[in-house]
């Protein structure tokens, strides 16, 4: 065979495998995402939508009921929107008040139930400088 | 001496500024005395950051909270080996260790190469200067390590209790000098390209600083996902988390980099492709110090508001910008004249390996960024999930193992058919017994993902072994010798073959593990009071009784368990699971310090046996619910108190604090006195401890690559001989 006809159909086979991967990317992609929403966003919602949830744990919202967790998930920008949230399973180290957290699940009654090990916590590489401003603290002496 | 640091940082940019202006100088004007200068200037600018290094370590060493940054990652508390590592958890820090390892392996390649390469070096000089100016001057501008605090605080911070782990203290500074080094091969690159030299000096010249950024940043990438296994309560070891991806891709650019390089040496090929290769993998790497830092994508990771994202998306910008206009620019220089001649050689196995490798780096791209791509079409952060990323890895991986047994198989250029038979039958066969005896015995046989990856690496690893009784057989038909003489022989001829035959079989080990583990793991949550017990994946768990312990040197209680594990009836383990609750991050929740203290941030300690076979992995939770009225009950009385005290009596609300530390030994006692139950996670991983075996035979072999033969050695082998050794191996 001619060598340049060769290169020349080897080069569309190799295109034609990166388009191929390129739109099955797209494709999967498109399809296999859940989207991210805001508490706000969805504290409407009819019962039963799928959504992935994040947002700030509102302080103080935490409890532990058993081996299931209930706690509110407010909007990053206005505390004031938030949504409960009963959740079970796995539950990260990095979880607490305050903290970014993601979590799948589905809108039922007004709160938001997560899916089992879904919950994911922003690990922050620091504390917030709390210690400093809030002298009140638990002191564990010797 | 915070100010000799300060006045260091910014001396050190100064002479960044002038490194630049005489290597481009020397560069141009051709002219040794500029460039002489230039790279004394990166050996002072290294001397500077040292000195920068180790003011802000002895102020983490003697906790001087004057310093900001000290005080807000580090506290008088925190245990004396994590003060010295508190320096990276910190933007200013990890900036600051950015600009010193860039500043020692800039003046060690400079030093290496102070009397060849006459005109790349200076280019390469100025490139390196570059980022060094970029580093020192985000560091002067936006993030400087020397900030003061007024007035000094009484208590620092203290280190994130998570991040004090021995894993945590060396992974960070490993994944980051893996980065940098990338620079030195890409800033080679740069001056190849420019001054047009663009045969394979610039590799040869750098190789080594490739190979050696492919190790740390291999090894750093090992110790975080050991890390996450082993102290985060998951108890996974990777998540396709978009900053494990962002460490991930240069890696996997890196290794097809170090592939594609041997076939440019060797036949003068995929010039193009080896420079556009570095360009990507050194944007890859500034990219992964970008998403650690900016947070701009949802991570688990995500370190806070940052200030230095715009400036690292600028250089990220202007390093792919530019690199990409240079290469076109130098497109009819770069053209080979050499063309792969068969399917069946080692380059045509490099290349189809390099194209796995990179296509699985851009699926891990597109998987990472798809939060940005979506918002951009839809409106909406829509983000891919592990499913996603495990279904292109997986089959993407079965073929890279299979095709890293053949290529070293095939000799370069071309192999007849008869030969490539005949060199591949007995891997074949192996793989094909052990497909067959793993199907017949085991429930692979319901897993086919699982059972391709153990065939293929079993194939990759009889092709390995082959390689080397062929390479003791041939050395021995010459010389003589025991086997093991030979085999060791093997290694100080070539290390940086053997070696890299060591890295396939590490990785293959790896592979397997992580193939095993995740196909075949059993997990369950059990919920027990002591006493009680349940099966998990043939182990009987028994919760024996609880435990508590108070660390006031760490301002930390632990609540834990005794777990008796036994396998067919007899006694197998004793597990320790238990999770730490601390003090000291004051009470934002409103609710009650005593409150924040159990529901504040805690941290899991793992109970784990590990045997060959795998692990018994657990971590627990206890249920604190019916403490709650002594949890709340103190809280009430304790404000009582607190309210009759002025916010400004510190020495009273000190005393409060200390009256909350005694209410919390109470609610140990009542603990131990009448133990609530406790939430288990139970998870049985087989073949897990290879992943590590794994590794460390893999560096191992890294290692062997990268060690110099000694010169004499080097001469040994000459030319005839190699002829001679080829000729037996033609023949074996």
């Amino acid at each position: 065979m001619d060598p340049a006809l060769k290169r020349k159909i080897r080069l569309i086979v190799a295109l034609s495998a990166a388009v191929l991967l390129a739109v099955a990317l797209i494709y999967t992609s498109f399809s296999a995402s859940t989207e991210a929403k805001e508490p706000s966003q969805i504290m409407n919602a009819p019962n039963g939508g799928s959504y992935q949830l994040t947002g700030i744990v509102v302080p103080g919202s935490i409890h532990h009921r058993g081996s299931q967790l209930d706690f509110r998930v407010a909007d990053r920008d206005d505390s004031s929107a938030s949504i409960p949230v009963r959740y079970s399973g796995e539950v990260p180290d990095p979880f607490a008040d305050g903290r970014e957290v993601v979590v799948s699940g589905k809108v039922e009654n007004g709160s938001f139930v997560g899916q089992r090990d879904s919950l994911i916590t922003k690990c922050p590489s620091k504390y917030q400088t709390q210690a400093q401003q809030d002298p009140e603290h638990v002191i564990i002496s010797r | 001496m915070i100010t000799l640091g300060a006045a260091c940082l910014f001396l050190a940019l100064v002479v960044a500024l002038y490194g630049i202006a005489a290597a481009l100088l020397g560069a141009t004007r051709h002219n040794r005395r500029f460039t002489d200068s230039a790279r004394r200037a990166v050996y002072a600018f290294a001397a500077l950051l040292t000195l920068c290094v180790i003011v802000v370590e002895a102020a983490f060493a003697r906790t001087d909270l004057s310093l900001k940054v000290v005080a807000d990652h580090s506290s008088t508390t925190t245990p004396g080996f994590y003060k010295l590592t508190a320096m990276w958890s910190s933007q200013e820090g990890s900036l600051l260790l950015w600009g010193w390892v860039l500043s020692l392996t800039s003046s060690a390649v400079l030093f290496a190469t102070r009397n060849k390469h006459r005109e790349l070096a200076p280019w390469a000089t100025a490139v390196l200067m570059g980022l060094g100016a970029f580093f020192t001057g985000l560091m002067l501008f936006d993030a400087n390590p020397f900030a003061r605090l007024s007035p000094v605080p009484p208590e620092g911070v203290g280190l994130e209790p998570l991040l004090r782990h021995p894993a945590m203290a060396i992974h960070p500074p490993m994944l980051y000098s893996g980065y940098v080094f990338f620079s030195i091969p890409f800033a080679f690159a740069i001056g190849a390209l420019i001054t047009r030299r663009l045969d394979a000096s610039w590799i040869r010249a750098t190789r080594r600083f490739a190979l050696i950024a492919w190790l740390l940043l291999g090894i750093g990438i090992l110790l975080g996902a050991r890390w996450s296994y082993s102290e985060l309560g998951w108890g996974g070891y990777w998540g396709w988390d978009p900053v494990e991806n962002a460490s991930l891709m240069p890696w996997l650019a890196g290794t097809a980099f170090l592939h594609s390089i041997m076939v440019q040496e060797r036949r003068g090929m995929l010039r193009v492709w080896n420079v556009s290769l570095i360009c990507g993998t050194f944007a890859l790497a500034l990219l992964g110090t970008f998403l650690v830092r900016s947070g701009i994508l949802q991570s688990i990771h995500a370190f806070g508001a940052s200030t230095v994202g715009g400036p690292l998306l600028g250089l990220i910008a202007a390093v792919v910008v530019g690199s990409a206009l240079l290469i076109v620019s130098r497109l009819d220089d770069l053209r080979s004249t050499k063309r792969i001649e068969s399917l069946l050689s080692r380059e045509s196995v490099f290349l189809i390996n390099n194209l796995l490798l990179v296509g699985l780096a851009a699926v891990i791209f597109w998987g990472t960024f798809f939060p940005l791509i979506s918002e951009l079409f839809t409106g909406n952060k829509a983000s891919l999930a592990a499913p996603w990323f495990d279904h292109y890895a997986t089959p993407l991986a079965i073929l890279l193992v299979l095709f890293t047994g053949i290529g070293p198989l095939l000799a370069w250029r071309r192999v007849s058919l008869g030969a490539a038979k005949r060199l591949l039958a007995r891997p074949a066969l192996v793989a094909l017994v052990a497909a067959a005896g793993l199907f017949a015995f085991t429930d692979t046989r319901h897993h086919p993902l699982a059972l391709a990856m153990f065939s293929f690496a079993a194939f990759s690893l009889a092709a390995l072994v082959q390689e080397f009784a062929r390479g003791a057989a041939a050395y021995r038909s010459l010389s003589g010798g025991s086997y093991g003489h030979a085999l060791l022989a093997l290694f100080a001829r070539n290390r940086r073959r053997y070696g890299g035959y060591v890295v396939h079989a590490g990785v293959a080990v790896l592979l397997i593990a992580i193939a095993a583990s995740s196909s075949f793991q059993t997990s369950r949550d059990l919920r027990l009071r002591p006493g009680q017990s349940a099966s998990v994946g043939g182990y009987r768990v028994t919760y024996e009784k609880p435990t508590a312990q108070i660390s006031p040197a760490e301002q930390r209680l632990t609540f834990g368990s005794v777990l008796a594990v036994a396998k067919g009836g007899k006694p197998y383990a004793t597990l320790y699971p238990s999770r730490n609750y601390y003090a000291g991050a004051g009470d934002p929740t409103g609710a009650g310090p005593v409150r924040s203290f159990f529901e504040g941030q805690a941290t899991s300690e793992v109970g784990r046996k590990t045997t060959v076979g795998g692990d018994v992995w657990t971590a627990m939770q206890p249920d604190l619910s019916s403490l709650n009225p002594v949890i709340n009950g103190a809280d009430r009385r304790l404000e009582r108190i607190a309210k009759g005290v002025s916010p400004a009596d510190a020495k009273a609300r000190q005393t409060i604090g200390f009256l909350q530390g005694l209410a919390v030994r109470a609610i140990e006692k009542r603990y131990l006195a009448d133990p609530p139950p406790a939430d288990f996670r139970v998870n049985v991983n087989p073949l897990v401890t290879w992943i590590w075996v794994g590794g460390a035979i893999a560096a191992i072999g890294g290692l062997v690559a990268i060690w110099p033969a000694p010169e004499a050695r080097r001469r040994r082998v000459s030319d005839v001989y190699a002829a001679r050794l080829a000729r037996e191996l033609g023949r074996a």
